[in-house]
């Protein structure tokens, strides 16, 4: 187990989500839509210019910006 | 909240009104399953000095009148978002008797963030638990009488796209309302932590006991959304009572100190923690249950492997908004044309049967047209909407901001943008109308404010005939190029000034892309044909009073004052002679005559002199008085310019399908070259938006000032370019 940021994370990779250290406007929004620590994510794949990424969890999918995946830290299962 | 009130509602017979707000996630169904329950029986408004749609309609049962009130989608309360604003004031001030809460059964830990927030106000709350089908064809299994259970709220299973279920769901929402009323309500308790918990504690007791901001609110809310830093109630309560806000403040202090320093983490972060901390308890209670199964999630996905894939996404998407855009205006051009020959036979009727006189002219200039102007973009706003309304529905366009957001944020705007460039003319031929009203996609409101200033940039339809015109006057042996970079241009300049307004008059940064993406699914047609009909007649009722208005307005400011009595007798004369002489070419002449004087009438009359007036300055760009003129008429509507200019070329008013001999007229007239041609083109395409884009985009935008701002704004840089490109190649001898 391995704690990596969200924006390295390959295509298809899952983890666990570790910490999420935005505060204010973004950090509402991310923990509204469920991505707080303890959830788990799996890379879904990434728009034909590499940003935004987007994501699984619980049962949906949602989309990121990679300066906006950069608050986001998750434990990687190998 | 007291339902106290709302009991008494109940009590008071057939006739009694209670008020129930559907809430719900983005997605959830909610439109449809208000759709089902009121039918018909619905209006369409706006919340309050903001530009959400507001939905009511009426569901009766056992003699109560059910007023419903479908509140925007949001993902939770807190006060950030318009849409949350809107739901969160809703509930506080006009109090409704329950929430009916809609839940996305295959989603259930998301959208169960919202309900623990509605239970956390202390409005009383039930549940449907709507997409039952999907659930079960994915093999999620829901224990509903557990969840009620553990949540202490009624639930209800719902197939909302079939109907399913809302009978009993009604009569669960009556039920709770009674026993709201007859019982009070058990407000949920969940533990926050051993951190937060005391301090809430503390601090609801300090909120009780100083009444501070309780007629709205229980005391243990307060102190929830002061802990998360909530702004709205934050400012309310520094005017209700500042010094409790300070002793609050005191009392939250140590506890964000101690957060920061030992797990690094805000109080809001925690609370949310909490929350879903609370969720994943009550799914371990045995609520979900997912057998095997997934086969639907995987239809999605794999849709998404091509549709989102890195080089066939991006074709396919160019290919959908090509489809998109042929539909539009294909499908549109029959009706289009339908109330073109409609209009035109009023008038024609009008033109046999009254005399020529102030009275004719205002009915055919100011009334027929004005209203003809109005209507004639009623079928392109239906088409437009269908189109999009679809795209929605079906999942795709969250698709197509999720690729094109990249690109888009560049300039300050946002992957969903594109849509509304599109419609406006971003393929030549558009119309910047439903472009504005396209926006409504955005979520996002800076994004969504500068897409929208920014639109007309693109070369609607009515700008097409101009540029066709210039081009074939000055261009000819270049024609097809030149149609292609005048596309660019648009473009680019669009692109660019919204780039400046964002980081001028909309400065700030992005709105979070945090977004999602809906599983593909196939739109209804009751979904489609509500959709659209509602924007398309809030169109028509909105728009159309005050176009009507501006377009009397700018009838009148071309035609008076009108040439005095002695010109208007010379002509006469005149007229009279050449009818005396009996001469071969009689007609022509008299036509002369009749073209001569209108140019005169022309000159003479406001607009007239507000383009002489302007040729000292517009000289600068090269315009002389009559292009100042034919760009004043261009207002009503751009095609305008063109029969504008040929009645200030003495021509007679010039069609824009067949404008041949003005292009003419103007390639040999003294003043004109390929350079003012140029000038003439760029000035067409940033200038003014037509009055009724002007109009939408105040609505749109929520206030006049906003459609003050693209008139000044649009024209101010237009000219700026223009006079540019004009002083440059003046220099280089162009
Ligand atoms: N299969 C299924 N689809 C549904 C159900 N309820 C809504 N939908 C579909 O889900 C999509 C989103 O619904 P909509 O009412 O627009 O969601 P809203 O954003 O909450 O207003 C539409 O395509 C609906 O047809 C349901 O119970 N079952």
């Amino acid at each position: 187990m391995t704690t990596q940021n969200l924006r390295s994370m390959k295509r298809h990779q899952s983890g666990t989500i570790a910490a999420v250290t935005a505060s204010g406007e973004l950090g509402r929004r991310i923990r509204d839509m469920g991505l707080v620590p303890g959830t788990t994510i799996t890379i879904q794949g990434r728009a034909p210019l590499k940003d935004p990424v987007a994501l699984r969890v619980m049962g949906f999918t949602l989309t990121l910006r990679n300066n906006e995946a950069d608050y986001i830290q998750v434990e990687v299962d190998n | 909240m007291d339902a106290s009130g709302s009991q008494a509602a109940l009590n008071q017979g057939p006739f009694a009104q209670t008020t129930i707000a559907l809430a719900g996630n983005p997605n959830c169904g909610k439109t449809t399953l208000f759709n089902a329950l009121t039918g018909a029986r619905q209006h369409v408004g706006n919340y309050p000095g903001v530009t959400v749609e507001k939905k009511t309609g009426s569901y009766t049962l056992e003699n109560h009148r059910l007023h419903l009130v479908d509140l925007p989608g949001t993902y939770s309360l807190t006060a950030y978002s318009l849409e949350e604003v809107v739901a969160r004031d809703f509930i506080v001030k006009e109090r409704p008797a329950l929430v009916v809460n809609i839940v996305d059964a295959t989603n259930l830990e998301r959208n169960l963030y919202l309900t623990l927030q509605f239970m956390e106000m202390g409005v009383p709350v039930c549940m449907a638990l709507n997409m039952m089908d999907v659930a079960a064809a994915k093999g999620i299994e829901i224990d509903v009488a557990r969840l009620a259970n553990l949540l202490g709220i009624a639930i209800v299973p719902t197939v909302a796209r079939r109907g399913e279920g809302k009978e009993s769901l009604m009569q669960a929402a009556l039920d709770a309302v009674r026993q709201a009323g007859a019982d009070g309500r058990r407000p949920l308790e969940i533990t926050y932590g051993p951190d937060i918990d005391p301090v809430l504690k503390q601090m609801s007791a300090h909120i009780a006991a100083h009444r501070f901001l309780t007629a709205d609110h229980r005391p243990e809310w307060v102190a929830l959304k002061f802990l998360e830093n909530d702004e709205q109630l934050r400012c309310q309560g520094e005017m209700a009572d500042p010094d409790v806000v300070a002793e609050l403040d005191a009392m939250m202090a140590p506890l964000a100190r101690h957060l920061k320093q030992t797990l690094d983490t805000y109080p809001e972060a925690v609370i949310a923690d909490y929350r879903y901390g609370y969720i994943r308890s009550l799914m371990a209670k045995g609520v979900l249950r997912q057998t095997a199964d997934h086969s639907r999630l995987e239809i999605s996905d794999r849709l998404d492997q091509v549709l989102a894939h890195r080089f066939v996404g991006p074709l396919l998407m160019l290919a959908v908004i090509w489809g998109l855009y042929q539909f539009t205006f294909a499908v549109s051009e029959t009706p289009v044309a339908l109330l073109e020959g409609v209009f035109g036979w009023l008038g024609s009727l009008v033109d046999g049967h009254l005399a020529d006189g102030l009275l004719k002219s205002l009915l055919l200039s100011g009334i027929i047209d004005g209203v003809g102007g109005v209507l004639g973009f009623v079928p392109l706003i239906l088409f437009m909407f269908l189109g999009i309304a679809f795209l929605e529905d079906s999942g795709y366009l969250a698709r197509v901001a999720f690729m094109l957001d990249r690109v888009f944020r560049i300039f300050g705007l946002h992957g969903s943008s594109v849509m509304a460039f599109i419609v406006s003319g971003g393929i030549a031929g558009g119309c910047a109308v439903p472009g504005v009203m396209a926006s409504r996609t955005l979520k996002s409101p800076k994004e969504r404010l500068a897409t929208l200033l920014t639109v007309p940039f693109m070369n609607c339809g009515a700008k097409l005939p101009v540029f066709a015109l210039l081009v074939g006057a000055f261009f000819a042996a270049h024609q097809a190029l030149m149609m292609f970079l005048i596309t660019l241009v648009s473009w680019a300049g669009a692109l660019l000034v919204a780039r400046l307004l964002r980081s001028t008059v909309i400065s700030g940064p992005p709105t979070p892309f945090v977004m999602e993406l809906p599983p593909y699914r196939w739109p209804t047609f009751r979904g489609l044909a509500i959709h659209t009909w509602e924007r398309t007649w809030q169109y028509i009722r909105k728009a159309g009073t005050v176009i009507l208005a501006i377009s009397v307005v700018l009838w009148a400011i071309m035609t008076f004052p009108r040439l005095p009595a002695e010109v208007a007798q010379d002509y006469a004369h005149q007229r009279a002679a050449i009818t005396d002489s009996q001469a071969s070419d009689m007609a022509a002449t008299l036509a002369q005559v009749d073209f001569h004087e209108a140019e005169a009438a022309l000159r003479h009359s406001l607009a007239g002199r507000m383009g002489t007036a302007l040729e000292g300055l517009s000289r600068w760009a090269g315009f002389d008085w009559r292009t100042n003129i034919a760009l004043v008429g261009g207002f009503a509507a751009k095609e305008v310019v063109i029969s504008t200019l040929g009645t200030a070329y003495s021509l007679g008013e010039v069609d824009p399908e067949a404008s041949t001999s003005l292009a003419d007229r103007l390639s040999r007239a003294p003043g004109w070259r390929p350079l003012t041609a140029i000038c003439l083109i760029l000035f067409v395409m940033f200038y003014s938006p037509c009055f009724v884009s002007v109009v939408c985009i105040a609505r749109e935008a929520g206030s006049w000032r906003w459609g003050a701002f693209s008139i000044l704004f649009n024209t101010v840089f237009a000219f700026g370019v223009a006079v540019l490109v004009y002083q440059a190649g003046t220099l280089l001898g162009l």
